[in-house]
């Protein structure tokens, strides 16, 4: 008998996008799964366990937010699926919790009605109920739980309260063990809005409206999305964001230097010459450490992000941004995976999933990894640190900043030009509606956003560990082995398999300027972009040139590339689909190897095409 | 027939910044798009825009006054005009 009653049980969180799922996800089973103030944040089905205090295993579900079961995208399709038990290897949920944005109650009272025709015995959690309190809104909790037939708890997933309330009402729930099959269908329009009917009835009686209703995201959308100013306003935030990202990141980056540097100096220093001191201080910390100096840019550029993803500006820029999306075929909803592969392609190219056409999803897919993720950073910052003077322009703008805007920009309407050529001319295809919640402002939470750059530096430090480092031992023992000859004359390097290697490949890349040890990075660089500058860095180490580390790299490239060079491989990386990770995930997105080749193919086009008519205008220029 | 014309409101794609009103018809084949006018009109619905539903255009883009943003009773929804055609109001 007891055991019967603590069975593991299933128990699956259903709602509205942006109601706090996730963030009670977080607080149920302490997971630190993404939560940000836009709808469409979470895009696959996440598991989770925590054990009630009763000792009963609890898997907990988190789905994407949905305005209705009929799931209009993948998104919404995987929640679908969830709820009516018909993802594969999965039995139905035992319980449902419907999540509700407690100040927001009329659309996710009609998704509950649906939720009622499956059958599952479910559990309405009103989250979001300090809001709720401060606007004055009363809600009769226990009319409500009657007029619904279920549980009633309040909520308040950021601040984890009224979580054992939830735990306990979904486990009598459990251990009640009721429900039916499921009778639910896809509804007409006329059922929708029969539910409307009945949502609003139960609105009108249980809950009285705020007395002292949100004015604060009024008042500021009336700046932010005046239709001027709001434009203007989001440039400034965007070239900000670029700008802060070369300039605010020096003292922390110079320290991070420093310390690779005395390390190397330490490292060389008990160790005996040769080999093994070649391998750990050229090979490794000059490598991982030219790489590692670039997490303070890294995270300020995330810490950005991250503010405009939690303050609810990002479906702002969605909204201003819409006319131009719609340019180019796209709408105002597709931006926020493009800004999201301002990180990094790979979320990029999943947050794809809310977006309803598979037409409009896949050019949005094909144009994501155009935008300039943050491993492009490493790359660029390397370049210009060496070939762009450190100048003031109009006595305040950084001439390097100014560059490294540059090349956002041209990713961003790079993205947009290739998305007008599958789209409009392609496809011929005009965008699908644009029907977008823009969520109430809300202001970060300090430690939360401290946490999510947190979780951003361990997983930059996993990556330099995990791929950085093994790479840098291969690429060490290729410019290593084999030892020239007796009696060689040239650098030892010429003579290695690396050398070998980037001679071969070498003519094929000098019509864009490249010389043999850029050709040599670009391989390694393939598992990851900024595997190249570590590579560059190793390589001319290696080659015997003075020092090792990035401000030697930085001499290095400064004295012996010429400009035109520099600008060419950084057309190249503006383009080149140096990414083995994307391309294996728009293979899973789109169930096939098609994708992936077209868009190989196609970026490899762009970027030798970029690169060569920017070194030869450069090389007209005199910049040769 | 009568009814009808009592319907008979403004679509809301006419209405201009600070306009308030209450919407009497969601119909999606006043909308022709890429959407079956059927899809339309239950996105609309499910997005709130239901008859009775109060709405009030709160903003609009720089080109073309596209896209719009209103409040559809306590949610703020950005939608573009051309979809805005589906939904009729009786404005104050
Ligand atoms: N004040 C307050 N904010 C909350 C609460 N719960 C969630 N939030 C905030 O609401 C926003 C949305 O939270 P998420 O957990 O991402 O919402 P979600 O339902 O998972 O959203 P989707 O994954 O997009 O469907 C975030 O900015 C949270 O910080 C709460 O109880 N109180
Ligand atoms: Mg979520």
């Amino acid at each position: 008998m007891t055991d019967a009653v603590q069975a593991p049980a299933r128990v699956a969180l259903v709602g509205n996008p942006n109601s706090g799922k996730t963030a009670l996800f977080n607080a149920l089973t302490g997971a630190r799964q993404k939560v940000a103030n836009y709808a469409g944040v979470t895009v696959e089905r996440k598991e989770g366990v925590l054990t009630t205090p009763g000792g009963r295993t609890m898997h907990i579900i988190d789905l994407p937010g949905t305005y209705s079961l009929r799931a209009r995208s993948p998104d919404e399709a995987v929640t679908r699926d969830a709820v009516l038990g018909r993802l594969e290897g999965e039995p139905e949920p035992d319980v449902l919790v419907a999540v509700a944005d407690a100040t927001n109650l009329r659309l996710v009272l009609r998704l509950i009605l649906e939720l009622k025709q499956v059958g599952r015995p479910f559990v309405l959690a009103l989250n979001m109920y300090d809001i709720a309190q401060r606007q004055g809104l009363r809600i009769d909790l226990e009319g409500l739980s009657r007029e619904l037939g279920a549980p009633v708890v309040t909520t308040v997933a950021t601040r984890k309260r009224g979580i054992d309330d939830l735990v306990a009402a979904a486990d009598a729930l459990v251990i009640k063990h009721e429900g039916h099959a499921s009778v639910w269908h896809e509804p007409s329009a006329a059922e929708i809005r029969a539910a409307h009917g009945e949502a609003q009835r139960i609105m009108r009686t249980y809950v009285k409206p705020a007395e002292r209703p949100d004015t604060f995201t009024g008042k500021v959308d009336g700046v932010l999305l005046h239709p001027a100013a709001g434009l203007l306003i989001l440039g400034v935030v965007l070239f900000l964001m670029f700008q802060a990202v070369f300039t605010w990141a020096t003292p922390a980056a110079d320290g991070i230097e420093a310390g690779f540097k005395a390390l190397g100096e330490l490292v060389a220093g008990v160790t005996p010459d040769g080999l093994i001191r070649s391998l750990i201080v050229d090979g490794l910390i000059a490598g991982v450490g030219s790489v590692v100096v670039f997490l303070p840019q890294i995270l300020i550029l995330f810490f950005f992000i991250i503010l405009l993803e939690d303050s609810g500006y990002l479906a702002r820029a969605a909204f201003l941004l819409d006319r131009i999306m719609g340019f180019a075929g796209l709408h105002g909803r597709a931006f926020i995976p493009l800004l999201s592969s301002v990180a990094c392609a790979i979320p990029g190219v999943m947050a794809t999933r809310v977006i309803e056409q598979k037409h409009d999803r896949l050019t949005t897919i094909m144009t994501a990894p155009l935008m300039t993720c943050s491993a492009r950073i490493p790359v660029y910052a390397l370049i210009i640190a060496a070939l762009i003077p450190n100048e003031k322009v109009w006595g305040w703008v950084s001439l390097q900043g100014l560059v490294m805007f540059g090349l956002y920009a041209i990713g961003i309407v790079s993205a947009l030009l290739v998305s007008f050529v599958i789209q409009r001319l392609f496809w011929r295809r005009h965008s699908e509606p644009f029907l977008m919640e823009l969520p109430a402002y809300k202001t970060p939470d300090p430690g939360g956003v401290l946490l999510q750059l947190w979780q951003r530096a361990g997983i930059f430090i996993n990556r330099a560990g995990r791929i950085i480092l093994p790479l840098m031992v291969l690429v060490w023992v290729l410019s290593t082995f084999p030892y020239p000859p007796e009696g060689a004359t040239g650098p030892a390097i010429d003579y290695s398999f690396a050398g070998m290697i980037g001679h071969a490949i070498e003519p094929l890349f000098a019509p864009i300027g490249f010389n043999w040890q850029m050709c040599i990075a670009l391989i390694p660089g393939m598992a990851a972009r900024e595997v190249a500058v570590a590579a560059l860095g190793t390589v001319y180490a290696v080659g015997d040139i003075e020092g090792s580390g990035l401000a030697a790299l930085e001499g290095i490239v400064g004295s012996q590339w010429s400009l035109a060079t520099g600008l060419s491989f950084l057309a190249w990386y503006v383009y080149a689909p140096q990414c083995v990770a994307t391309l294996g995930v728009v293979k899973r997105e789109t169930n096939s190897w098609f994708w992936p080749a077209v868009m190989f193919v196609y970026m490899v086009t762009l970027a030798y095409g970029a690169s060569f008519l920017t070194f030869n205008v450069a090389k007209a220029m005199g910049w040769g | 027939m009568s009814n009808a014309d009592l319907d008979a409101g403004t679509p809301l794609s006419l209405a201009s910044v600070g306009l308030s009103g209450v919407i009497v018809r969601v119909d999606g084949t006043r909308a022709p798009g890429m959407l079956e006018p059927e899809e339309l009109e239950r996105r609309l619905l499910e997005m709130g825009f239901v008859e009775g539903a109060r709405v009030r255009v709160l903003h609009q883009g720089l080109l073309g006054g596209d896209p719009i943003a209103v409040k559809v009773d306590d949610m703020r929804v950005a939608l573009r005009r051309s979809e805005a055609r589906a939904i009729e109001v009786n404005f104050d």
